[in-house]
Parts: structure tokens; C-alpha cells; sequence
């Protein structure tokens, strides 16, 4: 025991490491932070997990297009353990994107960027976009199918930035293809300099809170001062505070231990993600689909109009990304309690709501079509059940035209466009036939696409689409001009 | 080292003597430091150069698109849009499989064709034929296109792009090789 101690006194004559973590540990944190303070730990925690079992991977992961899909089904199914890596590595990911967005949001409600926490806001800021750029750049490192058309996908977004869209894009990609170079720039991005970058702007956000110690819980009616802030929190701490240790690490250390366990529960039983398809641009019957931080922009550029999309997705990231930035500028004094601030607390939740539908849209997808739809979903029965031989072949009609990609029957197939179950008492036999000739309303025109004998037996089948509580469409009067209520143009 | 005689207390600074000839120490090591970053910034420089050309070099595209055979033209008889691959003429040692490349070949009539890209006009996703319907539909968002690659309906802002074409020893060859983009627009 002796000899320990003594060799523990020497190493800390030598190295001054106690000295460096005892303020670390002992510092002084205000009584009130209590369970709101434990998301930025959690954060850490996952980036640990991700270092270690990054650097796990770094040794058996070939970094190679031709060789690192192979490289990752090994791993997966021969090296021992190697699936548990992959599926930790995955799963912390996705578990670090969501702390930091919580974290986030409660200082964002909680005002703590406010003096002097401004720097403090801003590399938390430099953070998240560090860390979506790691979540990238890692989905890019599994070099499968949706590595391969995601990249495709961020290619064409550069490319429309203008004048220097194109150059930009080869920059990206390492050259003009999506190809060996590309998968190597990113590694580059994913194992050295966003890694490195994490870790300096994670040591300067440590330093800053030790600088300025943790916000207090915010109170309404306890407005920031910047003239007497610091030596007001100060003598607060001096007064009231507690040592970080062990009273608010104690917290910290629960909730890791809980979150750890999570990960590795959930790791375990839902596994790593991919590789998918194997990275063949020519096997394209594939479904492209984004990781889920990215789900939302997915959803975004999916739902915007075309005319405003260009415009959208290369100035909207730059406005969020700015006004993130401003925030602790906006206001850097005054009340933090979230009852005194309530246009914050809305552009907060508007902020959640957004990216919560965005995702959720970008889940279902409802404007891919169902691309096996008209060969993989049968007809069913009660739509056939009794029809004439015309109509019957009108279903055939149907079917082999690919309908069914984008329109859905009985509860299946595309949703791209209205459901037709009942469309017949929406459309009668003209407007019908004059829909599927010209499209129009997002759908393609089938006029040259469809005999005259197809397109009669088509329009009978749809006519027949009626509840049987329900009337088919009728224009009162009967022989009427057809609406033309098309806002799209006319097609070629 | 010569002792002025007005030594005028310097503790810290760790020169033996002082006064003028504290000074002019003082000077000489300013001016050693200006040089020493005036060195230092040269070097800079130079080592940067190779830096920022290796870093750039994709920009300075040194490979040119290249025309590439397709297959014999019996492969595509008229009226019909087949699917087509071919090995991209821009290559890197290790590309693997990535650079396998397809596109669709329309044979409108008897030595009249129209190749194009796979890529969706709209964010690159694959596009598929489908004979039935003469469309083409993107796996993404849902674009359309018709059998001679205009836009049909979704979210493209164009029609599918286009490779040059011509006909060799009765083979079908594209001018082909970078990944297509609005550059292609006209």
C-alpha cells in the first residue's frame, strides 16, 4: 500500500494530474441543477462509445470501394463480436444525434446560452453540425446501395448551386463519379478531421463551463444582468453551491448507466444497420433511404413544391444553420424562465413539431410509389366480383399499366395518388377517361400510352368503383362540357 | 558579455546584462523572430501549394468523358427501351463495382436512338422502365417520365438527361463518363 501511495505521490509531482481534474471534480454547481442537466453527459458518453468502437472497426473496416462492403459483411458474420460492434457503433449514433438535440432544446428553453454562455451555445452549435456531418459521412462508410444513390442524392443537391454547382460536386465526390476516390474522401471526413473537430470543440465546451460554471435553473422574475451576472453567480455558488462532485455527478452517472444499458439492450436485439444491397450501380432495383437524422430532410425536399425546391434546399440549411448561430445575440440578457419567454418556447416547439412530422412523413413516404405495386399486389376479389367481361378487362388494364404503383385499392398499393376505391362517385365515365388521357394533377397522361379498346375497358372498370350505399358520379343534365380543372400544363 | 553600466532591473527576462546592450539583445531577438516567421511563412507557403493541388484535384478533371460501346444494335431492336450497363471510361484504381453504370437505350426507329441516363433529373435516384405504361418512374419521390425522357409528372425540373450517341461497326456507342448534372442542362 506504501509503495502505491508513493508511486501515486510521484506520479502526481510529475504530472500534476490531480491538481488538473480536482477543481474538475469539486467545482461548485448551482443546488438547483437537478435531472435537466444530464443530457449533455449523455452526449459525451455516446461519443466515447463511438470513439472505442469506431477505432474497433478502424481495424478490420477496409476502406476501399471495392473492398469495404465485403469488409463490413465479415465483420457482421466471421470476426467474433464484430456484429455487436457494428450494431453499438449504429445505435450510439443514432442515441448521440437525439441527446444532443434534447440537451439542445433544454438550454435552448432554459435560456442558458444567455451571458456569459454565449461561446458555450456557439460550439454546441459547431458540435451538432460536426456530429450530422459524422452521421453522414458514416452512412457514406457502409458503401452499400443506399451509400451509393445517398451520395447520388447530395450530388445532385450541389450541383445545383450555381455557377460553381458542378465543380463543387466533383470536389465532393473526389472526381466526376461516384467511385473509389469518393469513399476514401469520405473516411477521411468520418475516422480523422470531423472526429478530430469533435474533440477540440468537445474540449472547448468543457473549458468554457468550467469558466463559467453551469447555468442555474431559470426563474421568472430573475432576469441576466450582464453588468453584475458573474460576480452575483459567483457569490451564489460561494453561498449555496454544491461540489459538481458527488452531487450532481451522481445524477449524471445514473442516467449514462441507464442510457448505456439501453444501447446495448437495443444493439443486441435489433442489431447493426446494413450494409444493404451490395454497391452495384447497376442493380437498380433499390429504394434509396436516408439514416434517420436525416429522415426529415428527406421529408422536406420530398414535399416541397418543385418550383421553390432548388431555392429551399440550398438557402434554407444556411438560414438555420445562421440563425443558430445568432441566438445567444438576440438576446443575451433579461428573463430565462420559458413562462417569460414564450415566442422562444413556440419557435422551440414549431422546431419539434417540424422535424417530428418531417420524419414521420419521410417514414412513410407516401410519395415514393409502390414500384412492385401492379405486379406484386393482386386485385382483390370485391373489385371484380361481378363485373362485366369489359370492366373485368379494364381491371387487367389496370393492373398492367402500372396504376396500381401510385394508386391504391382495397387498403394496398402506391399512395402517391388518391386511393380509387370509391372513384366513381367522384368522377363520372368523362372525367374519368379524360384523367387518365391527359393526367394532369401530378399524374402522367396515358393518352398515347393506351389503345382506344384499353382505355374504354379502363374507364368501365373505374366506373364501377362505387360503395354499394353510393351512386356513381353524374353530371346533372347529363351531356355537359367536361371541367377542365387541370392546373397542370398540357403534355406534350 | 559586457556589463553596461545603467543596469536597470529585468528580472525574468533572463539577460545578463542590461541597459543599451539589454536593449539591443532585445531588438536582435525581435528581428530573429520576424525572420524566423518571415522563413516559416515561405516554407508555408510552399508546402501549402502541394496541399491545395491535391486537394482541388478533382476540380481540375484530368479525365474526359470517352465514347463507350453499348453492344451490338441487334440488342436494341426499334420501338423498344432496354436496359443497358457498361463500364464507366473515367476509372480509379479502386472503384470496385462502383463503377458499373447503367442507362436505358430507346431505338425510336432503324438507326434512330435516344440514351438516357439513369439518374432522375430530379436527385439522381435510379429510374426504372416500365413497357406497360411507357413510363419511366423514380423509386424516390415519384418522378415520371415518358418514353422519349420528357417529364411526365413528380418532381423532376427537367427531363431525363441525354448521352450523345453513334453508331460503329454496328455497335451503339455513348459519349459517356461523368456523372450527369445540370452542366447537361441546355
Amino acid at each position: 500500500m506504501r509503495f502505491l501511495a508513493g508511486a501515486l505521490a510521484w506520479l502526481e509531482s510529475r504530472s500534476g494530474l490531480g491538481a488538473f481534474i480536482k477543481p474538475l471534480m469539486s467545482h461548485h454547481v448551482p443546488r438547483s441543477a437537478t435531472w435537466w442537466y444530464v443530457f449533455g453527459s449523455a452526449t459525451l458518453m455516446f461519443f466515447v462509445i463511438q470513439v472505442v468502437t469506431g477505432v474497433c472497426l478502424g481495424t478490420m473496416y477496409a476502406p476501399s470501394a471495392a473492398e469495404a462492403w465485403q469488409s463490413l459483411r465479415y465483420i457482421d458474420k466471421e470476426v467474433p463480436a464484430g456484429w455487436m460492434i457494428r450494431a453499438l457503433h449504429g445505435w450510439s449514433s443514432n442515441a448521440m444525434v437525439v441527446m444532443m438535440a434534447i440537451h439542445m432544446l433544454q438550454v435552448f428553453l432554459h435560456a442558458s446560452y444567455k451571458y456569459p454562455r454565449e461561446l458555450n451555445w456557439i460550439t454546441g452549435v459547431c458540435l451538432l453540425l460536426v456530429v450530422l456531418a459524422l452521421a453522414f459521412t458514416g452512412q457514406v462508410m457502409r458503401w452499400d446501395q443506399d451509400a451509393y444513390w445517398g451520395l447520388g442524392i447530395g450530388a445532385s443537391i450541389t450541383d445545383r448551386i450555381p455557377v460553381f454547382g458542378s465543380q463543387i460536386r466533383d470536389l465532393l465526390l473526389g472526381g466526376p463519379i461516384i467511385g473509389g476516390e469518393t469513399l476514401n474522401r469520405f473516411y477521411a471526413l468520418h475516422v480523422f478531421i470531423l472526429p478530430g473537430a469533435a474533440i477540440a470543440l468537445v474540449g472547448l465546451h468543457m473549458a468554457l463551463i468550467m469558466r463559467h460554471g453551469i447555468s442555474e435553473m431559470p426563474r421568472p422574475g430573475a432576469p441576466v444582468r450582464p453588468a453584475s451576472y458573474k460576480k452575483e453567480y459567483e457569490e451564489r455558488m460561494a453561498r449555496d453551491g454544491v461540489p459538481f462532485h458527488p452531487d450532481a455527478s451522481q445524477r449524471d452517472m445514473i442516467f449514462c448507466g441507464v442510457c448505456l444499458i439501453a444501447l446495448v439492450v437495443v444493439a443486441a436485439i435489433y442489431g447493426p444497420f446494413g450494409p444493404g444491397g451490395e454497391p452495384d450501380p447497376t442493380l437498380i432495383d433499390t429504394n434509396p433511404r436516408p439514416d434517420y437524422p436525416f429522415m426529415w430532410l428527406f421529408g422536406a425536399v420530398s414535399l416541397l413544391p418543385p418550383a421553390s425546391e432548388t431555392f429551399v434546399m440550398l438557402v434554407t440549411p444556411g438560414v438555420i444553420v445562421l440563425a443558430l448561430f445568432l441566438v445567444p445575440f438576440l438576446g443575451n440578457a433579461g428573463e430565462r424562465a420559458p413562462s417569460r419567454r414564450p415566442v422562444m418556447v413556440l419557435a422551440a416547439a414549431f422546431a419539434v413539431i417540424a422535424i417530428a412530422s418531417l420524419t414521420w412523413e419521410g417514414l412513410a413516404s407516401r410519395w415514393s410509389p409502390v414500384m412492385n405495386g401492379w405486379s406484386a399486389l393482386p386485385t382483390p376479389a370485391q373489385f371484380v366480383r361481378g363485373r362485366t367481361p369489359l370492366e373485368m378487362q379494364g381491371a387487367v388494364v389496370f393492373q398492367f399499366a402500372q396504376c396500381r404503383n401510385c394508386h391504391a385499392l382495397g387498403g394496398s398499393g402506391g399512395q402517391r395518388g388518391p386511393a380509387l376505391d370509391d372513384v366513381a362517385t367522384r368522377f363520372t365515365p368523362e372525367q374519368l377517361t379524360r384523367q387518365v388521357q391527359q393526367g394532369g394533377g401530378n399524374m402522367p397522361a396515358y393518352g398515347k400510352n393506351l389503345s382506344r379498346a384499353q382505355m374504354d375497358a379502363i374507364v368501365g372498370f373505374l366506373s364501377t368503383l362505387t360503395p354499394s350505399y353510393e351512386t356513381p358520379a353524374a353530371i346533372p343534365g347529363a351531356m355537359l362540357p367536361l371541367p377542365i380543372s387541370s392546373a397542370e400544363p398540357a403534355p406534350r | 558579455m559586457s556589463e553596461g553600466p545603467g543596469h536597470t532591473g529585468c528580472e525574468g527576462c533572463g539577460c545578463t546584462g542590461g541597459g543599451s546592450s539589454g536593449n539591443r539583445r532585445a531588438a536582435r531577438r525581435g528581428f530573429m523572430f520576424k525572420l524566423g516567421g518571415g522563413l516559416m511563412g515561405v516554407g508555408a507557403l510552399l508546402s501549402a501549394l502541394p496541399v491545395i493541388g491535391f486537394v482541388l484535384g478533382p476540380v481540375r478533371r484530368t479525365q474526359k468523358n470517352q465514347w463507350v460501346a453499348l453492344g451490338a444494335l441487334a440488342k436494341f431492336p426499334p420501338g423498344a427501351t432496354r436496359f443497358a450497363t457498361y463500364m464507366n471510361p473515367i476509372q480509379q484504381p479502386t472503384d470496385g463495382e462502383s463503377i458499373k453504370t447503367a442507362c436505358w437505350v430507346r431505338c425510336i426507329s432503324e438507326g434512330k436512338y435516344q440514351v438516357f441516363a439513369i439518374n432522375c433529373a430530379h436527385l439522381g435516384c435510379p429510374v426504372r422502365w416500365f413497357e406497360q405504361s411507357k413510363l419511366f418512374l423514380c423509386p424516390c419521390h415519384g418522378g415520371a417520365y415518358y418514353e422519349d425522357g420528357s417529364r411526365a409528372a413528380g418532381p423532376p425540373p427537367r427531363g431525363l438527361f441525354e448521352y450523345e450517341w453513334k453508331v460503329e461497326q454496328g455497335a451503339l456507342l455513348i459519349d459517356a463518363g461523368r456523372l450527369p448534372g445540370m452542366e447537361d442542362s441546355t
